[in-house]
Formats: structure tokens, sequence, C-alpha cells
């Protein structure tokens, strides 16, 4: 089934004088559960198409549709929704709400999302441990190395119970070790709930893990690949 | 305690000092208010009996007509009898009755026109404070007897003393010739030179019989020792009288422009007041948007979550309502404990002693603390906070998450 059907996409920005084309013409189906890499230099799309994928910008035109729902279409307030209960963001630089702790910025979304007092603290304190970090729930951002942050902001976009990450240059700000940590963290949810992860990217770490690499310039699709296995059978290849 | 309740306080402090800065604008401008407006009631209150305890009272039960035209005629008949009887059913002491009327008062070398009051002095002292200003020889004491107290400035031009006699003429209830001689027993100095100048007072019964009064009364005053009480006291003697000729009038109907020269000196001191709460305001205003300013950043991620604009609002006011109410909180506080002890030492009033003496204030100023100047103030500088931060709050209806998460 499909998870993300984009049809023709086109976005262009303006920057003073010079209009600049973000998305020109760009269609892509990913599946459910699939593991996907969008790569390329910066500005060839990959942060513009992530973004209308999960409603943060509009495209000019095109269609998308995240499983039954046209995402071109909705309002503010249903995009709000969407992103609430069906998709989790990780971001490059973490993101975290710095007065908040590590179990507070989890505890915060299911706040938002309605969870009863009685079952945000358990349920924050479970995904920590999902994502090795038991021991530092009551830690601020700031008492956290990046990779730690980065673990903790996964926790955070996966404890709706999302069915879409989609992931903008998550191991950018990390150390080899700590990306691999959390490449592998992502290949493990992947697996073991089928969330569908888009992960925006130039490190090749990441795209060694991924079984469909995406390769994008100046707004278009350039290559499309698909290799065979799924996430976790993939072995790294050097970069 | 929730998430989001955490997370608005921990945003406070975030730039303490600034923030400290706005809860202390209005701590001081809270503290101000309480003491501004409990001194304003206490002078309001010190107005009203001053002006009403000299003579007028709080209440007083009249002719209906009496009071528009103040004719001889209209009475309230058996009125010492009434007078006794309202004091029995409410049981008050402080209700006496009083005739008025407008005589020519004569020595041997001098006449000027005076209005003489007939009292009852037993209770006389217990409505009004004129019964405690005498200057030399003493007041009333006989309730028929030929006495009179007169002002300092009366004695003054009619060049008479204590044991002098004073010959008036005036006209009697029926219109009648009214003439009597009286003797000056005491001398009322009450610094106000018009009551010295031109009133008098004698025995009721004394006055009845030289006014063909029988046992008619022009009113019965009465005294209360709490504002409070002056509504409910009204309506029971209202409906205790019975009689459709008779009313009853509260102080602001028998001196209305005391009334309306507190409403005045209200207005004027609310402008002020709005002035200081609109200042507080635009402080709130300001640390609020330069926090929603420097935030922009998180509050596009938190959209990118899922957050909606409204829900971020709220924290805003959220915030906003936590630091106001530090500033409520600490401005009462302060405000309320200086006031209650200026409401215990009192403030000199030596500087305005000339200005107040028209509403018979002297000495001190003792500020009244009371629920409404206690919290009335901080209430609506409160508000006003609140009101200012709804600006900063609508702001995040316009946030764009992806423009919002590039921002510095």
């Amino acid at each position: 089934m499909t998870a993300i059907r984009c049809s023709q996409l086109n976005k262009t920005f303006t920057q003073g004088d010079q209009i600049i084309c973000g998305l020109d013409d760009v269609s892509i189906d990913i599946e459910e559960g699939s593991f996907v890499c969008l790569s390329g230099p910066s500005g060839s799309g990959k942060t513009t198409l992530l973004n209308a994928m999960g409603g943060l910008d509009k495209p000019d035109s095109g269609e998308i549709q995240v499983g039954d729902k046209r995402v071109d279409l909705l309002g503010k307030s249903d995009l709000a929704d969407m992103r609430l209960h069906s998709i989790g963001f990780v971001f490059q630089a973490y993101n975290l709400i710095p007065v908040l702790t590590a179990r507070e910025n989890i505890e915060f979304v299911m706040q938002i999302q309605g969870v009863p007092t009685a079952q945000r603290r358990d349920k924050a304190i479970a995904m920590l441990e999902e994502v090795g970090l038991a021991d530092h729930e009551d830690r601020l951002p700031s008492q956290l190395s990046g990779g730690q942050q980065q673990r903790v902001a996964v926790a955070r976009a996966i404890v709706s119970g999302p069915t879409l990450v989609l992931a903008d240059e998550p191991t950018a700000n990390l150390d080899s070790t700590s990306a691999t940590q959390l490449i592998e963290l992502f290949v493990s949810l992947n697996r073991e709930r089928g969330i569908t992860f888009v992960i925006a990217t130039h490190d090749t770490r990441v795209m060694a893990y991924c079984p469909r690499l995406i390769r994008m310039e100046d707004g278009k699709i350039i290559s499309d690949e698909e290799r065979t296995g799924k996430s976790g059978e993939l072995q790294p290849q050097p970069s | 305690m929730s998430v989001t309740l955490r997370l608005a306080w921990r945003n406070l402090w975030r730039h303490g000092r600034r923030t400290w800065l706005t809860v202390g604008a209005m701590v001081f401008c809270n503290s101000l208010l309480v003491f501004l407006i409990s001194s304003q009631l206490g002078s309001y209150a010190m107005m009203i009996d001053g002006t009403l305890g000299f003579l007028t009272g709080h209440l007083q039960v009249q002719e209906q007509r009496y009071n528009e035209e103040s004719k001889m005629r209209y009475t309230v008949p058996d009125g010492i009898a009434v007078a006794k009887a309202l004091r029995d059913s409410t049981g008050n002491p402080a209700i006496a009755a009083r005739g008025s009327a407008f005589a020519l008062a004569s020595s041997e070398d001098r006449s000027f026109g005076i209005q003489i009051l007939g009292v009852q002095p037993q209770f006389e002292s217990a409505v009004s404070t004129l019964p405690g200003l005498i200057d030399q020889g003493r007041y009333l004491q006989s309730s028929d007897a030929a006495e009179i107290v007169i002002g300092t400035v009366l004695a003054r031009n009619l060049k008479i003393g204590v044991g002098d006699e004073i010959t008036f003429l005036g006209s009697g209830r029926d219109d009648s010739f009214a003439a009597g001689i009286a003797t000056v027993v005491g001398i009322i100095n009450s610094g106000i030179t018009d009551v010295d100048r031109a009133i008098a007072e004698i025995p009721l019964n004394y006055f009845q019989s030289i006014f063909a009064m029988e046992d008619d009364v022009h009113s019965i005053v009465v005294k209360v020792d709490d504002l409070d009480k002056v509504a409910p006291l009204k309506k029971q003697i209202q409906s205790q009288l019975g009689d459709s000729s008779l009313t009853v009038l509260d102080w602001n109907q028998l001196q209305p422009g005391l009334g309306q020269a507190i409403q005045a000196d209200m207005f004027s001191s609310f402008l002020t007041y709005a002035v200081l709460i609109v200042l507080v305001a635009f402080s709130v205003l300001n640390t609020q948007l330069m926090s929603v300013l420097e935030r922009t950043r998180e509050f596009g991620v938190m959209t990118a979550l899922g957050v909606r604009p409204g829900q971020l609002g709220r924290l805003v006011l959220l915030e906003t309502a936590i630091m106001s109410s530090l500033g409520l909180l600490l401005g009462c506080v302060a405000g309320g404990l200086l006031t209650a002890y200026l409401a215990h030492t009192g403030i000199s009033l030596d500087a305005m002693k000339e200005a107040l003496e028209r509403y018979n204030i002297e000495g001190r100023l003792y500020p009244q603390l009371s629920i409404i100047s206690l919290f009335g103030g901080p209430l609506i500088v409160f508000v006003g906070g609140m009101l200012a931060a709804i600006y900063p709050a609508l702001r995040l209806h316009t946030l764009q998450p992806v423009a919002a998460m590039r921002a510095v």
C-alpha cells in the first residue's frame, strides 16, 4: 500500500530578484513500511520535498497524498492534527524544547494529543528506554550529548505512534558512532514497528542503510535506485 | 503539574532579569494602587463622617417636601416619640429629633439672622459633633430650659458671652409671631466660620413652644457607625414608618454636593490610575512580544510537531497569567502591609489643612484597607496585562512553520 504519493509537485521561492526552483515536477510513490533516503547536494530540493510531505509547506502545484489524506488540500487545523497523530519529525538541530527535560519533551507531545496524565509519564519513560536513554529522563537537553538529544527527538517523534517519520539531515551534527547508533535505531523502528521512514540526507553512512535511494538535483529527481533487501539486511557500505 | 504549566513557568525564567523587571513594575504599580485607593476610600470616609457627623447624620426622617422646601409647616408629627420608637426598634442609640427655624437674633447692641436648631440635648451628642466643640461654658442640659448655645463668630458679632441673653424673633409653624429670650450657656468653636456665625441650638421642647410646633419636629437624624449599614437601615426605617407623608433620606440625598465632590475626585483619580495601568500593560506587551520573537524557531518546531497556533497562544497567555499573578500577589502583600501600617499610624495632613477643613477633616488621614482597595486595582492591572498579551499570542496564528524554523 502506498504511504505517500506525490504527483507533479512544483514549488518556487523568491530570493531578492531571483526565482529559485525548489521542486520541479516531482512525482514519487513511497510504499508503507519502506525506508527511503532522499539525497543530493544542498539546495537540491530534498528538504522542500520533505516539508511538503509533512504539510509544513504547500507546493505551488501538484498533489500530495499521505495515507488517505490529500495533504495539499488540508487546512491548517487538519494539517496540525495530521502531524500530531500520523507523522513524526526528526530535525538536524534536534530542536528539543530547552527548558523541558528529556521525559517532559516527550510528555509534551502526548499532552497536546490529550493522553491522560497517568499514562504520559509511563509511556515517556518506556520510549526513553526504547531509545537507550532510560537513565537520562530528568536531564535537560543542554545536559545531553548531540546523539542523546537526537535519540530523545526520535522518541518524541514516535511516541504518538505515527505511520510515517520524516527526518531532515538527522545525522548532520553527530559523530560517526552516534550517527550509526541513530540510523540503527531508525532501522529497528522500521523493521519492528513498520514505520515508514523518509530521510533527507547527504550523509553516505545513512544512505548505505537504505534499500531505496532517491537522488535529487535542482528540484528534480535524477535517480530512484531500489536495492534488494530490507533496511536492516543491507550491509553498510564504506563512504 | 501539567507539562504546559511547567513549560510556561520555566519559559519565564529563561530571561529572569527581564521577567523580574516586568513583575517589579507590576508590584510597584499594584502596591501604589492599593495604597492610593485605600487612602482615597479613607479620605472619603473621613469626608463623609466629618461632614455628616457635624450636623446632617447619615439618614433623616422628614416630611416628604421638607428637603426641597424647608417650610416650618412640613413637619414630622409627634417627632420625639417617633425618634424614641426608632431607637428602640433599631437598637441604634444615635437617633435624635430636631426642629429648625430662621430667626433674627438680637443682643442689646446688634441683630443678626441665624438658624436656630431645636435639639434633644441628651441625644444630640450621639448624632452631631457640635456638642463636643464647646469652647466656653457648657452644652445644653435641660430639654425645656430657655438656654442657647451659639458660635464664636455670632458671639463676637452680637458682643455677648456666656450668661448674657439673646432675644430671637421669627415665625412659628402656623405663621404666628415667634419670640423668645434665652440665656447663652455655651459658645461653640467649630472652626468653620459659616457655622460659628449662623447656627445656634436650643432645647427641642423650648423650640416647640416658641415656634408653635406642638409635638412636631422637622427631622429625625440618624447616625450609623458604618456606611454599609445606611442602606439596610433606611429600608428598615422606611417600612417601619408606614406613613406616606414621611420619607427617609440618606446622606447622598441630604448632601448631594458631597457625593458629587467624591465622584469628581474619583474620576480624576481613575484617570491617573488608568495611565499607570496602561504603562504596566505596555511593559507586559514588550516583554511578551520579545519573548515570542526570540522563540520563533521553537514555536516553528512545536507547530511542526502538531501544536496548533491557538495552543501556542494559550501558552503565551499562561506565561502572562503566571507573571501577572506574581505581580498581583506580591503587589497586594507589599501594598497591603504598607497600607495596614499607615492605617494604624495615620498620615499627617497638616500640609492640606485648609483645603480639608471644608470637609471637617483634620489631623491625620487613615487609609481604609478593604477587599476592594486591596484587590480592585491589582485585578485591573492583571486584566490589563492579559489584554496586552493578546497581541503577541495572536501573532502566532500567522506563524509559518518552515519560515519560523529557519529563524535564528
